[in-house]
């Protein structure tokens, strides 16, 4: 690993004018920043760790929505009783990212900095309309992730919490990749009444996306039934060693529809 | 039996200080003044090394020295070597190219070893590693062993055309085409079995450390055979005399075979040590691990399974293209072909066999043994032809099998090998129950009730451990006698330190060792302490590979316990004043036949070393007895592996429903140490049948290269074994062991693709039989359906 500063700001004033400079990365759980700087992938020369920023990692429902601080660990997302009770599909998708050591030390607000296209936490953001919000601004998910590892997010922007809005029900279905157990296909559907929701993760070669013909057949009725017919076409769908883009987006419908079912339709 | 002794359940005595995290692996020891040595590494394939700039290296931080292929060439350091000469079938010897430890003109696969940085700090070394400049001229690569031989492929060594290493057979190919000729049916299939990459959990490390006050060399480093690395580097590579060098193997994390061989990293740190006149360290990083230790398998064969109207098997003719990898690994000659062939006839009595092996060089890493080295291969070859023949034949693939096994011992093959001892229908029949295999029909339909397809597959598995006698090996072309040696040093106190030639990494030698001299000598298995992995303690011996070390490294001990107990009883005679004949010796005691006169084992020890009630002109003082055993035959350990599988036809997910193994090791030291062994096998067989796949791109990149893509079998991938026993002592050894350390791996993969292909319902799966492979394959079942 190549030398660096560490900084530990005690607020997210002085953490944004720290992370103003150049070649300069906010550390959260450090499981993909550390990994990166250790295998010297990139280097940078400041770090700015925001652990010691208070209350970052709040989880509280409010009203119709839950909000999850940037800095809450997916072990507490998964075991959160608030969560558990508002939101439990998204308590069950923490559970399923990594290992124990990883939900421990990793963030949601990392996972969506980041935005791997196979991370299990931007489905959830996507496909619950969440809201960003930053020490600048509020970004709807439809608008906060941009392709492979690309975000609204500007320099000096810090994430704060996730605004989930409640659905009246919904669920999270993962298949994992057999090797990393990132999802080689992740589907998170919801069903606000008005709206329904799919998103999906791993499957696409610019990373999260919204399926929106399963979208409008959920929307007529929701039941797995409703996406029999519904071909995922295999165009923008990525191709590795694990899944071709054929398996690929046949996992997506059936991801889908086991969601669907998980989540009650 | 006793409750420490054969056949007793011990717990393992290494347990409490691996557990508690007191091991001493090479990673742990630390020695004064010692700095880090960083290779440089190719990321090409294959190039020509037009030129090396270090100059700007050398003058970065805490650098002590950068050293090249010309460096080791101008210390006229020899050749890594490969130590078996394979013949091909015009007799012309194999084709073994130029393997500097550091790469001189040229890279031959991804990984490759261009320059050595040695630093004062890890850090400082992979930071002037950065600055080591190598002008490349990159040339085509070839990493596909089908491809190696077109004529319009990369060469990859001058004394190699064609990238072929031998042209090698074994077997009588006119009889083998009679036999065809008159068959009823033939099953015919292509098979590939996939490259693995071992995956140890200690990656290979090395401490080198020269002292010039005596102008002595000691290496620490993860070997499973320090005696032969020892060897290695002393006569073949020109290190320094073996009297002057010392190897220590201290506790190892797992070797699979991938820790047998001689690498250039060892190499480097002690040959750079005396270079930089301090030690030098090096432990790999999982990628380097990935990229440069030795992998396993990756064979493409075609075979052919001659039966009569009967189903009676009449020949077998099998052609197998084994990649080899971009150099001669210490023993990767031998590995597809003598390890090999010798196990195709199987369990069964088949009059005329040939196999035909071209092993090739290609542009991947080395390619060595890797557990069960050869003889997964060769079970997966002809249990796959037997399944598949008694379903084209629509018999019970139970019943095939019956009417071909071998019954009568001994059994000469037509391809060398000359089974002892086994009752191949005794594990079968009694597999077949434990696994409820009348009932399974029930079980598919209650599957396909759920919407899940069921299916069963056999693997009625030989395998030939402790590859010997070493009269029979030289022949065959190994460069090594294949006995082992031990000696029994008992103290004056009637403790005894038993020194194995073995070397134990993960296999419990501590344990069953002990359990062995404890049984023998009827002594506390706490009186008796197991010492291995140091030249300077312990006597020359072969190490542990091939699951030689319960047949071969146990024997040995039972011979040197002998020479102790009959020197004991002479000095017995003395003390208790009797004639040596009529001393007995039995649970620990020397008794005089036919009265209450005894000594215990620990009396007569002293009296052995105080020497003085006998005359030391007829009787030497002391009590220190060794041997060096060398076996009469291979050992051939086979049993029978049912498991059955449920594969969820949407996602092509196969969980394994059950796994019944029933295996005939001969004599068991420690069931709960056996079982161990057969856990571990099965699961790195289920890693190479359903998950494990190393894959390079056609440029020679490695694709799999990190646990990112390079899936290892985990927990949730296994089911709760069912693992039990029928036994058949081998005659060939005093203790009638035939070893159990790979048999899992052998059995395992060929009985879950039986299941697989059984599952799906048609032969086309490959293996890994990944989720994606098993899709592919059931929307082809799904096409030939619609078409029918
Ligand atoms: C072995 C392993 C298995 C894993 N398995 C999975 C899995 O199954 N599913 C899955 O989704 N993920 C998985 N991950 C990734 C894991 O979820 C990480 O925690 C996550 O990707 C990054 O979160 P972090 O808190 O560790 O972020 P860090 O590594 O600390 O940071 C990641 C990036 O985000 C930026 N950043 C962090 N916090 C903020 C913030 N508040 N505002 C702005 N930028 C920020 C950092 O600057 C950095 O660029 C795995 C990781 C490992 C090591």
């Amino acid at each position: 690993m190549h030398t660096f500063a560490y900084h530990r700001p005690a607020n997210t004033r002085q953490a944004a004018a720290l992370l103003a400079k150049k070649e300069t990365k906010a550390l959260a759980g450090g499981q993909t920043l550390l990994p990166a700087l250790k295998l010297r992938l990139t280097s940078v020369d400041n770090v700015v760790d925001l652990g010691g920023i208070k209350g970052l990692d709040a989880i509280q429902a409010k009203g119709r929505n839950l909000v999850v601080g940037a800095m809450a660990r997916h072990a507490q997302v998964a075991t959160s009783p608030v969560v558990k009770k508002a939101l439990p599909a998204l308590a069950a998708l923490a559970e399923q990212i990594g290992d124990p050591h990883v939900r421990n030390a990793g963030t949601l607000g990392g996972s969506i900095a980041n935005n791997d296209p196979s991370a299990d936490y931007p489905a959830a953001c996507l496909g619950l309309g969440a809201t960003i919000v930053t020490n600048k601004r509020k970004i709807p998910a439809d608008r906060f992730f941009k392709g492979l590892f690309e975000t609204a997010l500007g320099r000096g922007e810090i994430i704060l919490q996730v605004v989930f809005p409640l659905p009246k029900c919904a669920a999270y279905m993962k298949f994992p990749n057999p090797a990393s157990r990132f999802a080689l296909v992740g589907v998170f559907v919801a069903d606000f009444g008005k709206e329904v929701r799919v998103a999906v993760t791993g499957a696409g070669e610019d990373g999260v996306f919204r399926a929106k013909d399963m979208e409008a057949a959920l929307k007529k009725k929701f039941t797995a039934a409703s996406l029999d017919g519904i071909k995922v076409p295999t165009r923008g769908i990525m191709s590795d060693i694990h899944a071709d883009a054929a398996y690929r987006a046949h996992l997506v419908g059936v991801m889908a529809k086991r969601a669907v079912a998980a989540a009650g339709g | 039996m006793s409750a420490t002794g054969i056949g007793a359940r011990v717990r393992r005595v290494e347990d409490q200080r691996f557990i508690t995290g007191r091991g001493q692996y090479t990673d742990d020891i630390h020695r004064p003044y010692e700095t880090r040595a960083y290779f440089v590494r190719s990321p090409h394939a294959h190039a020509t090394i037009k030129s090396i700039d270090k100059r700007k290296a050398e003058k970065m931080p805490g650098v002590l020295a950068v050293l090249t292929g010309e460096d080791v060439a101008a210390d006229k350091l020899g050749d890594l070597f490969c130590g078996w000469m394979v013949l091909s079938k015009d007799g012309s010897p194999m084709k073994a190219g130029s393997h500097p430890a550091l790469a001189k003109g040229k890279v031959r696969y991804v990984g490759d070893h261009v320059a050595v940085v040695i630093a004062e700090t890890l850090d400082q070394a992979k930071n002037a590693t950065a600055e080591v400049k190598v002008d490349y001229g990159v040339l085509p690569a070839v990493a596909d062993l089908r491809k190696a031989r077109d004529p319009k492929a990369a060469q990859i060594h001058d004394n190699a055309p064609k990238n072929t290493v031998y042209e090698w057979v074994l077997g009588d190919q006119a009889a083998v085409d009679a036999a065809f000729a008159q068959a009823k049916h033939v099953t015919r299939l292509e098979m590939v079995n996939n490259r693995l990459i071992p995956n140890a959990i200690e990656p290979r490390a090395a401490i080198g450390e020269y002292e010039p006050g005596t102008d002595t060399y000691t290496l620490w480093s993860t070997s499973q055979n320090p005696h032969v690395l020892r060897l290695g580097l002393s006569a073949f590579i020109g290190l320094c005399p073996e009297h002057k060098f010392r190897v220590i193997s201290p506790d190892v994390g797992g070797g699979f075979g991938s820790k047998i061989f001689i690498y250039p990293e060892e190499t480097v740190c002690i040959w750079a040590s005396k270079k930089v006149g301090r030690p030098v360290r090096w432990t790999a990083e999982r990628s380097e691990s990935f990229q440069a230790d030795a992998h396993g398998r990756d064979h493409v064969t075609t075979g052919e399974l001659a039966l009569d109207a009967n189903g009676k098997m009449l020949a077998l003719r099998v052609k197998t293209l084994a990649n080899l990898g971009g150099y001669l690994s210490t023993f990767s000659s031998a590995v597809p072909t003598f390890l090999y062939a010798p196990l195709l006839s199987g369990q069964y009595a088949i009059p005329a066999i040939v196999c035909e092996v071209d092993g090739v060089y290609t542009n991947t890493a080395p390619v060595d043994a890797y557990r069960g080295a050869g003889r997964p291969e060769a079970c997966f070859v002809i249990e796959r032809l037997v399944e598949v023949a008694a379903r084209e034949l629509n018999m019970d693939p139970a019943e095939l099998r019956r009417r071909n096994f071998v019954t009568q011992f001994p059994y000469q093959t037509p391809v060398a090998s000359l089974y002892d001892a086994g009752d191949y229908k005794a594990s079968l029949e009694k597999a077949i129950q434990i696994a409820d295999y009348k009932n399974f029909g029930r079980r598919r339909q209650e599957s396909e009730r759920r919407g899940k397809l069921r299916g069963v597959g056999f693997s009625a598995y030989i395998e030939a451990c402790g590859v010997a006698p070493s009269n029979l090996v030289g022949q065959l072309g190994a460069g090594v006698g294949l006995w082992e040696s031990a000696e029994i040093s008992v103290t004056p106190t009637g403790m005894v330190e038993v020194l194995t030639g073995s070397h134990s990494h993960g296999q419990s030698h501590e344990t069953t060792f002990a359990q062995l001299v404890s049984d023998r000598l009827g002594i506390p298995m706490n009186h008796i302490s197991v010492v291995h992995g140091d030249t300077d303690k312990v006597q020359f011996g072969m190490g542990t590979y091939g699951s030689r070390s319960g047949p071969v490294g146990m024997s040995a001990i039972v011979v040197a316990v002998d020479k102790v107990i009959a020197k004991a009883k002479k000095v017995a005679a003395h003390i208790l004043e009797a004639a040596e004949a009529d001393i007995e010796f039995k649970d620990g005691k020397f008794t005089v036949v036919g009265t209450d006169k005894s000594a215990a084992f620990g009396e007569i020890a002293l009296a052995a070393y105080v020497a003085h009630k006998f005359p030391t002109a007829e009787i030497e003082p002391g009590l220190k007895e060794h041997a060096f055993y060398d076996p009469t035959n291979f050992t051939f350990p086979a049993g029978t592996h049912i498991c059955e599988v449920e594969i969820d036809p949407q996602t092509g997910v196969t969980e394994i429903a059950n796994w019944v193994a029933v295996d005939d090791f001969g004599t068991v030291i420690n069931p709960m140490v056996v079982e161990g062994q057969v856990h571990g096998g099965i699961a790195q067989g289920v890693g190479q049948a359903l998950l494990e796949g190393c894959v390079y791109d056609d440029s020679g990149q490695l694709v799999t290269g990190s646990y990112m893509d390079y899936t290892m079998p985990r927990a949730d991938n296994l089911p709760s074994f069912k693992v039990d026993y029928t036994t058949t002592k081998c005659p060939s050894n005093p203790l009638g062991m035939k070893g159990c350390g790979e048999a899992g791996a052998i059995a395992a993969p060929v009985a879950l693709i039986n299941a697989i292909t059984n599952a799906v319902g048609h032969e086309d799966v490959p293996m890994p039989a990944t989720s994606k492979a098993v899709w592919h394959a059931l929307q082809k079942t799904e096409r030939r359906k619609a078409a029918e």
